[in-house]
């Protein structure tokens, strides 16, 4: 990783040139496409996308109509790592051949939390491992959004989807969402870090970041998506902002294994009593709304014990580091 | 699309999409439009960091934000997020 630090305010981001470009078919409101907006500000020369099936790969490839301004590859939900690794083998062949004078050439994969937590998974694994020089950016919705809502391993517990619906038997979801995060930690990866949104400044600095190491890089993004969050529209930025607040979702990059916490995140463990209740996060998320009947709340509380032990466990991970 | 285009039986294989999605208004979609209170606005950006649809423009040849209704949904996240409150979503008729 360079030692030179990109500088940036909001004009140099507001002035660059949208490479996800205007006329996507995403929802109002959409958070992934905001975020696939703004991370494509943070590239800084010759870059190709390959992008796993999803949301966001359809909304910008409705044939005959493309978003992307830069080379871009589809793949099928599986294998949006390997294609990284066969884009990264070819750059290298050129350039060996001499065809390819740039110096660097960025190569980002993209895949949506089906593509990656589950299906994409083992090919997101070799390729971390045979360590291809490419950027793996999860975007985190929480289920299979384009499709039709189905729970995915992201899915948090109790949150309603198509395939765990809210009823007299069932509270949502059962199940817990899986630490990918911990997975590609345990790669030894040298670049490995979480980022939303609202705290846009942080994550173009950690795209960059992962960028510039040499290597594989793993960034998750968490991206609120108000179709299937049954959240209203003009608050997919308050939810984004407030999962960091709760602690629901953290915001932390870890080089080299060495875990530090960003900003937004490191302010909460300073003064916790800034800290909100994930209660503020869950309501007005129609997903968790039967949540809030008598006979499921305590399944909020169960979350909150939850999300603070894994809040102290993070803590502790921080300061061990 | 018109009828001329090719279909995706004729593209060759591993096609580009030959058109840019800049071609493909989505203004249309929306039922609230963001109206801006000039006078309040400091042009902060904050709005044109969070669109999702790249609907708004920063020009920095005028110094000035501007809107492209041919692509706004009218999700309405830039009111939300506006520090200053200079942005109210409101019917087109209003």
């Amino acid at each position: 990783m360079t030692t030179q630090e990109w500088k940036f305010n909001a004009k140099d981001i507001a002035n660059k040139p949208d490479l996800f470009l205007s006329g996507h078919r995403a929802c109002a409101g959409c958070g992934p496409a905001a975020m696939m907006r703004l991370i494509m500000k943070a590239t800084r020369g010759p870059t190709i996308v390959t992008q796993a099936t999803g949301c966001m790969e359809i909304v910008g490839s409705i044939y005959p109509y493309s978003s992307w301004a830069l080379p871009w590859l589809h793949t099928a939900f599986e294998n949006a790592a390997a294609n990284a690794s066969g884009i990264d083998a070819a750059v290298k062949a050129l350039r060996k051949k001499g065809k390819i004078k740039q110096e660097h050439i960025d190569i980002i994969a993209l895949a949506g939390d089906g593509g990656t937590y589950d299906i994409g998974l083992q090919a997101l694994s070799g390729a971390v491992e045979r360590g291809h020089d490419f950027l793996f950016i999860l975007y985190d919705n929480e289920g299979y959004m384009n499709t039709g809502i189905q729970r995915s391993s992201s899915t948090p517990l109790g949150a309603a989807t198509t395939t765990t619906p809210a009823g007299s038997v069932n509270p949502g979801k059962l199940e817990k969402k899986k630490p990918i995060t911990e997975i590609m930690l345990a790669h030894e990866m040298e670049y490995v870090a979480t980022a939303t949104p609202y705290y846009w400044k942080d994550m173009l600095t950690k795209v960059r970041k992962g960028l510039e190491v040499e290597g594989p890089a793993f960034l998750h993004i968490f991206a609120p998506c108000p179709r299937g969050w049954r959240s209203e529209p003009a608050k997919t930025m308050e939810y984004s902002k407030l999962s960091v607040e709760s602690c629901v979702f953290p915001i932390w990059e870890a080089v080299n294994g060495k875990r530090t916490l960003s900003t937004p995140s490191k302010l909460i463990a300073l003064a916790p009593q800034k800290k909100k209740p994930v209660k503020s996060y869950l309501e007005g998320q129609g997903r968790f709304r039967h949540l809030f009947t008598p006979q499921n709340m305590h399944l909020v509380d169960e979350i909150q014990r939850a999300t603070d032990e894994k809040w102290a466990k993070l803590l502790q991970k921080c300061e061990q580091a | 699309m018109s009828s001329k285009e090719k279909t995706w039986k004729e593209i060759s294989i591993a096609g580009v999409p030959p058109k840019s999605s800049i071609g493909f208004m989505t203004g249309d979609w929306k039922t609230y439009m963001p109206v801006r209170d000039l006078e309040k606005c400091t042009t902060c950006l904050t709005c044109v960091m969070f669109c999702p649809e790249g609907a708004i423009k920063w020009r920095p040849e005028m110094g000035k934000i501007e809107f492209d209704f041919s692509f706004c949904k009218g999700c309405g996240i830039c009111a939300n997020e506006c520090p200053t409150k200079a942005i109210t979503m409101k019917l087109p008729e209003e």
